[in-house]
């Protein structure tokens, strides 16, 4: 089986966000990138199909060459070898766009990828690939099975679970909840250093959006903050007052 | 300015953002909005209650294989009955459902998207549209740059729109399909009974670790039955397999954003903050005055959640009951 999978390489969830001088980016001073945490949930079903299957499976990332950083970890933990899409992340289509022309150029039987990158928190690289390569997609998929030439993937929704069956081959981008990703041992660590990252140059047309500003959430917040003396009902009681009298929420 | 809105059907209902979506495409300026339904057999109940949302026009694409629903299917529907109608920018509610479509239909149109919209403003005839990004520590305005646009807007954001002065005429469209377009079918859905979920609820309670076990969420579930809310949990406590991972907040869980969130015993990591921090009021009660979650609190009490919580349910109580 010809697994891809697609990982990004984007700030630690930890990163405190300065916006850089143009006023409109992340200024990447001290700032830790790491492989995008819904990714290792992707990495981790490939490389259990592949236990499964047999196979091989190909991490793939859009970037420059600190993203070969992210297809290390994902080699380290067990992926067979790199391709490095040296292109420009300048919005979500330009990568769905590069990503599409190395997935066709190669006819994979599955793509998996994470439900969204913790930089832009989009979302929407996975359907745009699936229209691109017209291979159908699942996304926030906490459940795959393949059988008989389908996919059956079970995704979280509103009040509960959907099942959903797709042909082969297809796209699944992965919820928390898949599996539990496994930690590259340290001569698998060892090893990943000796695995192949190709690279390729950016296949894109260019950008369908621009990002105008960035700017860091201001509070503006009540912040009646009360704290409990001795009587819990006296706080709750003002709390509650407030509550109807000035939030009018109840 | 003609902007086409996706109305997303539920077991005969129209969902809330799909209201909700209509009025932000009139704070646009559009001159005229239309919405479209895809479905199998759509009945007149549906499209009733689409009329009264202040569209000028409701378009149904109806084709039996949608009784399976096919995101593939439902993206080449929308994106012709936007070519049919000439829309300018197509707006669909930000909904699990929704959130797969959107990117397609941009695709297809070979439009700009923008995900999750909290805001929009028009500036010089442009549109500007706010997108929260880094889990919510920052936000980015955009602009589509291509003539046609697609936006998804983030529910509970908007005032839901059931204006109704006029109603709207209803049209059926023709698209046709082929068996390669339902290559993703739905074949089950199950939701949980009578539980209201998260991401639908007006208000909710959450509770976090410092609940100490599931023995102790009776108290969680009284306050929010006092409110009328329903229940959330953060990923410490759906980790600890005390809540079902449908009820968690936050980036690997639910983004919402209802008019009331109470974190109950929840420290505020940024993580469960990405989900929730633009609920309109946010009331924290921690017994740790430094905990993060007061940063973004519109009240809060410092103190023990077990002392607090009973008292408060019966506080609620009192004041609903009259
Ligand atoms: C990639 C990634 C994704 C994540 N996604 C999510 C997510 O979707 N949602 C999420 O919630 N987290 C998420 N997290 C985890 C997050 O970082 C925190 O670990 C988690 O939110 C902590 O949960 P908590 O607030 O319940 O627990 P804690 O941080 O342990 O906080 C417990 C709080 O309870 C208070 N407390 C204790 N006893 C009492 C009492 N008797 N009365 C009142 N207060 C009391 C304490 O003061 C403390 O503030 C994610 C982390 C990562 C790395
Ligand atoms: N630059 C990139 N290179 C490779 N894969 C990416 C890139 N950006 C996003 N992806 C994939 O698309 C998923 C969803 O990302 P997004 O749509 O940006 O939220 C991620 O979890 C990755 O699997």
């Amino acid at each position: 089986m010809k697994i891809f999978v697609c990982v990004s390489h984007v700030p630690d969830t930890t990163t405190k966000v300065n916006v850089a001088g143009d006023g409109r980016s992340l200024d990447p001073a001290g700032v830790k990138f790491i492989l995008n945490p819904y990714d290792e949930f992707a990495v981790e079903e490939a490389l259990k199909l592949k236990e499964k299957n047999g196979g091989e499976v190909i991490a793939v990332s859009v970037g420059a060459d600190p993203a070969k950083e992210a297809i290390r970890q994902a080699l380290a933990m067990g992926a067979d070898r790199g391709i490095l899409i040296k292109g420009d992340k300048s919005d979500a289509f330009s990568v769905a766009e590069m990503l599409a022309a190395t997935i066709k150029a190669n006819s994979p039987e599955i793509v998996l990828m994470g439900k969204q990158s913790i930089d832009f928190d989009g979302m929407e690289v996975a359907p745009m690939l699936s229209e691109l390569t017209g291979m159908p997609s699942a996304t926030v998929v906490v459940g795959l099975t393949i059988e008989g030439g389908k996919a059956i993937a079970e995704r979280e929704v509103e009040g509960g679970k959907e099942k959903i069956e797709l042909s082969m081959p297809c796209i699944i981008a992965a919820q928390k909840g898949l599996n539990e990703p496994r930690y590259p041992s340290l001569p698998n660590i060892m090893k990943a250093k000796q695995k192949p990252i190709e690279e390729v140059a950016s296949t894109a047309s260019g950008a369908r959006t621009a990002v105008v500003t960035m700017t860091k959430p201001e509070k503006k917040r009540v912040g009646k903050i009360l704290k409990v003396e001795s009587d819990a009902k006296a706080t709750a009681h003002e709390l509650a007052k407030l509550l109807h009298e000035e939030a009018k929420l109840i | 300015m003609n902007i086409l809105v996706y109305f997303e059907e539920r077991n005969g209902q129209v969902r809330k953002p799909s209201f909700e979506a209509i009025e932000a495409a009139k704070s646009l300026g559009a001159t005229s909005v239309s919405a479209v339904i895809v479905g199998a057999n759509t009945s007149a109940a549906i499209t009733d209650q689409a009329k009264k949302a202040g569209a000028n026009k409701i378009v149904v694409v109806d084709d039996a294989r949608f009784g399976e629903y096919s995101s593939n299917a439902a993206a080449k529907a929308v994106a012709e009955v936007a070519k049919q109608i000439n829309a300018d920018v197509v707006i669909i509610p930000a909904t699990t459902r929704g959130k797969d479509l959107a990117p397609r239909v941009a695709v297809r149109l070979e439009a700009g998207y923008i995900p999750d919209v909290t805001q929009f403003s028009t500036e010089g005839g442009k549109i500007v549209a706010t997108h929260p990004v880094y889990a919510g520590k920052a936000n980015v305005t955009m602009e589509v740059t291509t003539a046609k646009k697609v936006f998804s807007t983030r529910p509970n954001l908007w005032k839901a729109s059931k204006d109704g002065s006029s109603e709207a005429a209803v049209e059926s469209s023709s698209v046709s399909f082929d068996e390669s377009d339902f290559s993703d079918r739905v074949k089950e859905l199950s939701l949980s009974q009578g539980k209201l979920d998260v991401a639908e609820a007006d208000m909710i309670v959450t509770g976090g670790r410092g609940m100490k076990g599931p023995e102790n969420w009776g108290l969680i579930e009284n306050l929010a039955a006092a409110f009328g809310a329903a229940t959330g949990a953060s990923r410490a406590v759906v980790d600890a397999g005390w809540r079902p991972h449908g009820e968690q907040v936050g980036q690997t869980g639910k983004t919402v954003s209802p008019s009331l969130y109470v974190a109950v015993a929840v420290s505020g990591a940024i993580q469960h903050l990405a989900g929730m921090s633009s609920s309109k009021t946010i009331v924290a009660i921690n017994k740790d005055p430094n905990a993060p979650i007061f940063a973004v609190a519109d009240y809060g009490i410092v103190g023990d959640a077990f002392e607090v919580l009973p008292h408060l349910a019966e506080e609620i109580k009192k004041i609903r009951a009259h």
